[in-house]
């Protein structure tokens, strides 16, 4: 058995080594190694097809790997099913179609997974949920149910949702793509907070002013492999690699 | 339809298609069978006799429901569980099930599976007493299968078909549900059960209570069965009329204005709650 940290800090968040994804003869991840330091912002970047999707989840193995070591936290993600739900309690994750539960309220939606998973109280769960939801900007909607809600406002419950379980790192799969334009702000504000007061973070999205204001480091990945692991200014203004400069050009020309 | 005279205008718009006619039918039937009940006295005695079976077909229909949803909502969870054994267990059970007439099934559970069972049980207290657990091995050992009156069998019976029919419908009402809530779930460190149970299994129930529901109705036809068996529900209760008077027409209108009065009541249930149920979306 190697050491899983046998080149990296024990201390650091996430440490992926060699992981691959096929599903049956589509590759989907071909060896992607990465380390993810204790508050930094990670955003991720890529065409669509490029398996940056797949990555974020198998970060907590919501999709299982084919091959490969996810270490969360300095904890082996493994096949012992109970250990992989202590560790997602670990891992938010905010999804691009928002996933909140439609028959239950939003302050329920807050408080189910803080219930049979943490098993705090009603009441406990409720105060941590409304702190969050003040937190996301609308705790007014505690009673409301999520069909009522713009998109905006669905995603702002999600992180909410997420954070309700105090969280080390938070997981964005395109968390803005479902949303309307003038909805996109409200969502990413909230991230920046996120990000400012110190949240481990892994972003997939195509948000580049979101890169340029919040991200630590860029990934580009391309056909399953990291292509380009740099930061902001090093992507946008000095890409290094032929693919990141043609993907680039084709998304930064307007 | 072009030369139909339109009777509408803005404030009276009913027309001969707005009009349920099956529906006033039905209403004209249950007028002439209380009419008819209140008025002959064969009637009056053929409803009187019949009416000791209502009980049993009630009770047996609502009992063996019971048994049918938790043993549906089991195998509806095994049809789309990773599990193999229980994949495949399940699968099997459904298929068996809807490849067999229910009479035959009806015949076959009561007179070959319950004694079947009971042998086992037997064998087994027999097994226990011979390494010396005579305690518990030997009120198994004797169990027999007058434990099992045919008014239970029937209920396992029905309660086995059904189970079948039900858990293809919790399959469909599950699957009906996005992935995106199972991950959502799981992603909150929720187990796969937790999951199940607070999130997946209340939405899909929602989603398929009409058809739950409409299965009930079914069974209170399909109870009429286990008359097979000899069980004293409306329909074995109106034969044993029928054959001791040979009054065939009136045995036989009462039982069916029972069924008709029962379902036709159940039915119109089953649309107010599916108003409902759209009306809350």
């Amino acid at each position: 058995m190697i050491n899983p940290h046998d080149n990296t800090e024990p201390r650091d968040m996430i440490v992926v080594k060699d992981l691959y994804k096929h599903y049956g003869h589509v590759k989907a991840l071909n060896g992607v190694n990465l380390t993810v330091k204790k508050g930094k912002v990670i955003v991720v970047i890529g065409p669509s097809g490029s398996g940056k999707s797949t990555m974020l989840r198998c970060l907590n193995h919501l999709e299982k790997p084919t091959s490969g070591e996810v270490w969360i936290d300095g904890l082996l993600l493994g096949k012992d099913e109970k250990a992989l739900n202590e560790a997602r309690t670990e891992v938010g994750m905010v999804f691009q179609l928002f996933n909140l539960f439609p028959h239950l309220s939003v302050l329920e939606n807050v408080t189910i997974a803080q219930k049979v998973v943490r098993g705090r109280s009603k009441d406990e769960a409720t105060d941590i949920a409304m702190k969050q939801l003040k937190r996301v900007g609308i705790p007014e909607k505690a009673d409301v149910f999520p069909t009522n809600l713009s998109g905006g406002q669905q995603q702002r419950v999600a992180i909410a949702r997420s954070l309700a379980m105090n969280p080390k790192i938070m997981l964005f799969d395109e968390p803005t793509s479902a949303l309307d334009p003038e909805m996109i702000k409200e969502v990413l504000d909230v991230m920046l907070d996120l990000a400012k007061e110190g949240m481990t973070m892994v972003c997939v999205t195509h948000e580049m002013g979101f890169a340029r204001s919040a991200a630590d480091e860029v990934l580009f990945m391309d056909e399953g492999l990291i292509v380009e692991h740099t930061t902001p200014h090093g992507l946008f203004n000095n890409p290094k690699e032929e693919r990141t400069k043609l993907f680039l050009s084709q998304i930064l020309q307007h | 339809m072009d030369n139909t005279p339109s009777i509408s205008d803005e404030n009276a718009g009913i027309q001969l298609k707005d009009i349920s006619w099956w529906f006033l039918a039905i209403i004209l039937i249950f007028v002439w069978a209380i009419y008819i009940f209140l008025t002959r006295e064969n009637y009056q005695e053929a409803f009187n006799f019949i009416k000791i079976g209502i009980a049993v077909t009630i009770k047996t229909s609502l009992i063996a429901y019971a048994f049918a949803v938790a043993l549906g909502l089991f195998a509806g969870l095994g049809r789309i569980s990773k599990n193999i054994f229980f994949n495949n267990l399940s699968r099997l059970y459904v298929e068996l099930i809807r490849g067999i007439p229910m009479l035959v099934l009806i015949f076959f559970i009561a007179l070959v599976g319950v004694p079947m069972f009971v042998d086992g049980i037997n064998a087994f207290g027999a097994w226990l007493v011979s390494i010396g657990l005579g305690v518990i091995g030997a009120p198994l050992s004797g169990f027999g299968n007058r434990a099992f009156t045919m008014n239970s069998r029937a209920i396992i019976a029905l309660s086995v078909t059904y189970g079948a029919f039900l858990a293809e419908i919790f399959r469909a009402g599950i699957q009906s549900i996005g992935r995106g809530q199972m991950e959502a779930g799981r992603s909150l460190g929720m187990s796969y059960g937790q999951t199940m149970r607070h999130i997946i299994l209340p939405q899909a129930v929602r989603n398929v209570l009409p058809a739950l529901a409409n299965d009930f109705v079914a069974m209170v036809k399909d109870s009429s069965l286990v008359s097979v068996l000899a069980v004293r529900d409306i329909t074995q209760v109106s034969r044993l009329y029928a054959g001791s008077t040979f009054r065939f027409r009136e045995a036989y209108i009462t039982v069916s204005v029972m069924y008709l009065t029962l379902t036709v009541v159940l039915s119109l249930l089953v649309q107010l709650m599916e108003r409902r149920l759209r009306n809350n979306d």
